[in-house]
């Protein structure tokens, strides 16, 4: 399996975010995307996404798994913005439990997706009362109870303190040790030694308002 | 960051078609207008030395008004279903300055439609207004008009302005029919006093030959005005792009 | 896929939700009607399925705009967008959700607010199955106008002059039905199976049209 971005180009509104972007991620392999704010990092992982149609260039999953053959790119993604797509109303169980239903794939248990985020125990507690932290946490367990084989990351541990930083570390490096891909915008190391950096500072052009 | 990294291959495409387009329009423009004036002219000069009408005696004559704005009333809408198709199927730049420029300009010969019918219908009903198929329909149709330029305001960003009213202007156009057949059929079913109206299709040479003369008028009225309110709208967002660049500029001209 | 209509159905009848702001609404509109028209019974008898009609168009815009907004601003939207369940579906699913929660109510409730109006029983009956029939239409017409209006902040009152020209026929033929049913020599089914045809069109062209737009406000 194999992320091949080509010749990429995002034009938002009138603004030319970046152009002629190339490369490519294997699995089992991180991409770190930094640079300023505005500088396209948030447009990129939403085009890749498929969530915003390029000006110009192609996406693709190359040496796909014979079960993900015909799939579009976008439903074999997990795409994480800056908010945590959680229904204030609701509690934490049936958040995750209609996101499983939803995207489908189910892999992780809701009780083992908020052990590993160290939330077990918050099961009826409606999400409007969380933590900005907790709830960053509620939505990387949603990464973790339906399985996509690429993680579109966007600032995911914004909010979070450093033991949380940690643990979500350690996720990721699940997540790439099962060959998963990731595709993370982020300000801070992660730990993720292995991974490869673009910095979009040089690839993109001037940004037109700070509309990340 | 260069200040000519702005201008990417998009940016020049975009701009090429609206630049030859405005080079045309400044040169048709003076000759479009005066013919529409003077086809105006000659028309009105028809429409008042016809003789009166046996029935509606001098009244008839707002229908050499009347009739043409009609028409351009549902041509305008036609523009912007192209409008609206050019947007959605091919995205062609101007598509939806056409669109967009048809809008209010549809909306006032609808208004100006409606506002002769109504005047028409004092001395023909005896009322200003009557829930006549012809005249509630329309009047459905402005309040779509007017609709379809709220919302054309109301998001800021022109590509995506244009494509949300596509959309709209498409289900409208779609939707019309369906308006027109409910109204007759409501119209029908409260039978008002008998709408008397002479005309149809046998309408006599001496009322046939003004109205057409106004009718080739109005569109080229129409014509003039579509020109110019695209020509600018177009000047309207080269402003717009202008004063984003300016910010933009002075942004990182800051912050280096 | 059907998480989604559960979801939104838990979501309307909880704090927030406007399952039953939409029936009060309704019960003020209805009820304002005699004070404007004076409390002459005959008089309110036969506009008594017009006030139903009105005020259950009326009540159907007004959670329109939360339609797609709530989802768009938790960024539940951009999750439904990339979903393997196709986008008109799901838009379909919501437009079901809010029949279920504001026109399917209406329906229920008309005949109460049938009596108070002294409509008699054929009529108040011939309210109801067009209510039934109808009011589908009104959600299927408004999803586009919501997923239009998605992004803008005040967005409901555009939604509504956007939506309510586009809804006449269905209060034409509604009304119309109801009248019929009374009036002797009209027929009552003409307009009852208009109204359930315009119904059906929207059920479709309505959930394409308006997910369209939500994949262009995406960007």
């Amino acid at each position: 399996m194999k992320l091949v971005v080509e010749n990429l180009s995002v034009v938002r509104g009138e603004d030319q975010i970046f152009s002629a972007l190339s490369f490519d991620i294997k699995a089992g392999q991180a991409l770190i995307i930094r640079g300023a704010n505005g500088v396209g990092k948030s447009s990129l992982l939403r085009a890749l996404a498929g969530l915003l149609v390029p000006a110009s260039g192609e996406i693709r999953l190359d040496d796909r798994d014979a079960e993900f053959a015909d799939v579009p790119l976008g439903e074999l993604c997990h795409y994480l913005g800056n908010d945590n797509a959680m229904k204030g109303a609701m509690s934490v169980q049936e958040n995750l439990h209609f996101w499983q239903n939803f995207a489908g794939q189910p892999h992780l248990d809701i009780d083992d997706a908020l052990d590993m985020v160290g939330l077990d125990g918050l099961q009826t507690v409606p999400f409007s009362h969380l933590s900005t932290g907790q709830r960053r946490r509620i939505g990387i367990a949603r990464l973790l109870v339906s399985y996509r084989p690429v993680w579109l990351l966007d600032e995911p541990v914004s909010g979070l303190d450093a033991q949380s930083e940690d643990q979500f570390s350690q996720l990721m490096k699940a997540h790439l040790e099962e060959d998963g891909i990731i595709v993370v915008a982020t300000h801070v190391p992660l730990g993720l030694d292995q991974a490869v950096q673009l910095n979009m500072d040089e690839a993109s052009q001037p940004p037109g308002q700070g509309n990340t | 960051m260069t200040t000519d990294a702005v201008k990417q291959p998009r940016g020049l495409m975009a701009l090429a078609n609206p630049t030859r387009f405005l080079a045309f329009v400044q040169i048709v423009l003076p000759y479009l207008s005066l013919t529409a004036l003077a086809l105006l002219a000659v028309g009105l000069w028809m429409a008042f030395s016809v003789p009166d009408d046996y029935q509606q005696g001098r009244t008839v004559r707002i229908m050499f008004v009347h009739v043409p704005s009609v028409w351009m009333a549902m041509s305008a809408y036609m523009v912007m279903v192209s409008g609206a198709l050019g947007v959605l199927v091919w995205r062609h730049p101007l598509a939806d300055v056409a669109a967009r420029a048809a809008a209010p300009i549809g909306a006032a010969f609808t208004f100006l439609g409606l506002a002769t019918g109504s005047i028409w219908g004092r001395p023909m009903w005896g009322t200003w207004w009557e829930w006549d198929a012809r005249l509630t329909s329309f009047l459905v149709l402005l309040i779509i008009y007017l609709g379809l330029i709220a919302l054309w305001h109301a998001i800021e960003e022109p590509a995506k302005s244009a494509r949300m009213a596509a959309v709209v202007v498409l289900v409208g156009a779609l939707n019309i029919p369906i308006i027109r057949f409910s109204v007759e059929w409501f119209t029908t079913l409260h039978q008002g006093p008998s709408v008397v109206r002479s005309g149809g299709p046998a309408l006599a040479p001496e009322f046939l030959y003004p109205l057409l003369v106004m009718g080739l008028a109005f569109l080229l009225v129409f014509l003039t005005l579509h020109l110019m309110a695209m020509r600018n709208e177009i000047l309207r967002r080269q402003i717009r792009t202008l004063q984003r660049k300016a910010a933009r500029d002075h942004r990182t001209g800051n912050s280096k | 896929m059907w998480a989604l209509l559960i979801r939104d159905l838990i979501l309307a009848f909880r704090s927030g939700g406007g399952a039953v702001t939409a029936l009060l609404f309704y019960l003020a509109v209805v009820v304002a009607m005699p004070f404007a028209v004076g409390p002459d019974t005959n008089l309110l008898a036969t506009i008594g399925g017009a006030t139903l009609w009105i005020g259950a168009l009326l009540a159907g815009l007004l959670g329109l705009d939360r339609l797609f907004q709530a989802d768009n601003e938790d960024g539940s939207l951009d999750q439904m967008m990339i979903a393997p369940i196709p986008l008109p579906a799901q838009v379909f699913l919501k437009c079901v959700t809010h029949w279920l929660t504001t026109g399917l109510p209406l329906t229920l409730i008309a005949p109460v607010f049938g009596l108070m109006l002294g409509m008699d029983s054929i009529s108040i009956g011939a309210s109801m199955a067009t209510l039934f029939v109808g009011t589908p239409a009104i959600s299927f017409i408004g999803a586009v106008g919501a997923a239009v209006t998605v992004s803008l902040p005040r967005g409901g009152l555009l939604l509504s002059v956007l939506v309510l020209p586009l809804c006449i026929p269905v209060l034409i033929f509604g009304v119309g039905a109801v009248r019929a049913s009374v009036t002797e020599p009209d027929p009552f089914l003409p307009p009852f199976l208009l109204v359930t045809a315009i119904s059906l069109f929207f059920s479709i062209l309505g959930p394409f049209a308006a997910a369209q737009a939500l994949r262009y406000g995406s960007d």
